[in-house]
């Protein structure tokens, strides 16, 4: 039973098509890593399964949601709510406490008791070994924690899906590690994750299946030592002579 | 020495009355301010334009024309009577409101889009993200500018003075031809402006530096 099913998608920034018919089943429990060159559509992708992006054709269902029927009457909001996504630059809210920005979420949409999210908070600070950076501001966090506290935002909403979008691209080389071992750790609890990545290593590593990328098409999808060993098309060989 | 002592209770009284309008019509005008920066970025055409119509009739207008407007030009129409107060502030309230939609919008203009991507992302509606996420950072930002506007505004009350409000300057005025003793008057009033802006800067600066984005 796939968690994710995405059927024909197609997305146009005015005229210039970005993906281009994109077909993928996304099984529960599944980490999918998503490669390519810059420009291959594979953010846009990620960010049309949670409609951060407007779709311009096809179907995404999400948990069994059709979330792109207009006739669904879905609540893209509720369906949000299972769709954790982290994101490049983090975006943390800067005029609130790690704490805050942990809990912002469960307090006011999910209406849980101010204390019981400030304890489930600080459960998923310790998981991702931030627990004495609760009080602090992001703005006095690096890069690799902050990241870390978004997961954590991420996760306070107890989603049933992680979507990452290249979460690893704008840190120092020093930070990757302690935000990787935080998604590997999470991969291995058996969360749903999709991630956009250029760590070729973790793809190797945690994915269950790598898709490839290219000029808005998914070229080719493997389980991660065919699709790396064995690459079938050129496109995939290129790319892959260039970044490994 | 004796001038000014003698007038001061008056030009105080002056001062009670311009702060009364002032409140007033800074509240209202940041409501409207708030009301119509919401319209300009909403995604409906038709409330951009009204929001852009008023906000360039109001900047395109002198203060002393929109008063005359409300005041004389409405009143006329004898469909409702206004009196001089009410026109007054509600001349104060609709200038403002430009000037703040202009800063309000701006202000939520400059937070980054990943803000707002991350509260949605999150399960947000629209409105929780706007309340929660950032107009919160947007007022941070606006507030010297915020500071400013309402500093212009509370020095055009002193135009109310020509529809007859008893406020400072118009008592000013009473005074100065009463006592022949014009430049007197007319410093103390100038003080007292003074004063009175200068605490609103500090009121201010105290309300910076305790919101402060650490």
């Amino acid at each position: 039973m796939s968690i994710i099913t995405v059927k024909n998608l197609r997305k146009s920034f005015g005229t210039v098509e970005v993906l281009k018919d994109i077909n993928a089943e996304i099984k529960e429990k599944e980490v999918i890593c998503v490669i390519g060159p810059s420009g291959s559509g594979k953010s846009t992708f990620l960010r049309c399964l949670n409609l951060l992006e407007e779709v311009t054709g096809g179907e995404v269902v999400i948990n069994g949601h059709d979330i792109t029927d207009p006739k669904a009457k879905i609540n893209i909001n509720k369906v949000r709510q299972e769709v954790g996504m982290v994101f490049q630059h983090f975006n943390l809210f800067p005029h609130k406490t790690v704490l805050e920005n942990i809990t912002l979420g469960p307090i006011k949409i999910r209406a849980t008791d101010k204390a019981e999210a400030g304890r489930l908070a600080l459960e998923l600070l310790d998981k991702v070994g931030l627990r004495e950076k609760a009080n602090s501001y992001p703005g006095e966090l690096s890069g690799g924690q902050k990241q870390r506290v978004a997961i954590a935002r991420a996760l306070a909403m107890n989603p049933k899906i992680m979507l990452f979008d290249e979460p690893t691209s704008a840190l120092d080389p020093e930070m990757v590690g302690d935000v990787l071992e935080v998604m590997k750790q999470l991969a291995k609890e058996g969360m749903t994750m999709v991630v956009v990545t250029h760590e070729m290593g973790f793809a190797r590593e945690v994915g269950d299946r790598v898709i490839f990328m290219d000029g808005g098409y998914i070229v080719e999808e493997n389980e991660p030592n065919e699709l790396f060993g064995n690459p079938q098309h050129v496109r995939t060989k290129a790319f892959l002579s260039k970044v490994l | 020495m004796d001038i000014i002592v003698a007038a001061l209770p008056i030009l105080l009284k002056g001062l009670q009355v311009t702060l009364y309008i002032f409140v007033i019509a800074i509240i209202l005008g940041f409501l409207i301010g708030l009301v119509v920066a919401l319209l300009r970025l909403a995604p409906i055409k038709i409330l951009n334009w009204i929001a852009k119509v008023y906000v360039d009739a109001i900047r395109g207008t002198p203060f002393i024309v929109q008063l005359f407007f409300i005041y004389f030009g409405v009143n006329s129409l004898n469909l409702i009577s206004l009196n001089s107060t009410t026109a007054g502030i509600i001349t104060v309230a609709i200038n403002a409101g430009a000037y703040f939609a202009e800063i309000i919008r701006a202000g939520i203009q400059s937070i980054d889009k990943g803000q707002t991507e991350a509260a949605r992302s999150i399960g947000f509606t629209g409105t929780q993200t706007m309340r929660y996420v950032v107009l919160p950072q947007a007022f941070r930002r606006m507030l010297p500018t915020i500071t400013n506007q309402s500093i212009i505004s509370l020095k055009d009350t002193s135009l109310l003075s020509v529809i007859g409000i008893a406020d400072l300057t118009q008592q000013g005025q009473i005074q100065a031809s009463a006592t022949f003793e014009a430049f007197k008057i007319w410093l103390v009033v100038g003080v007292i402006y003074f004063i009175i802006i200068y605490l609103l800067t500090l009121i201010a600066n105290f309300i910076e530096r305790r919101v402060q984005v650490r």
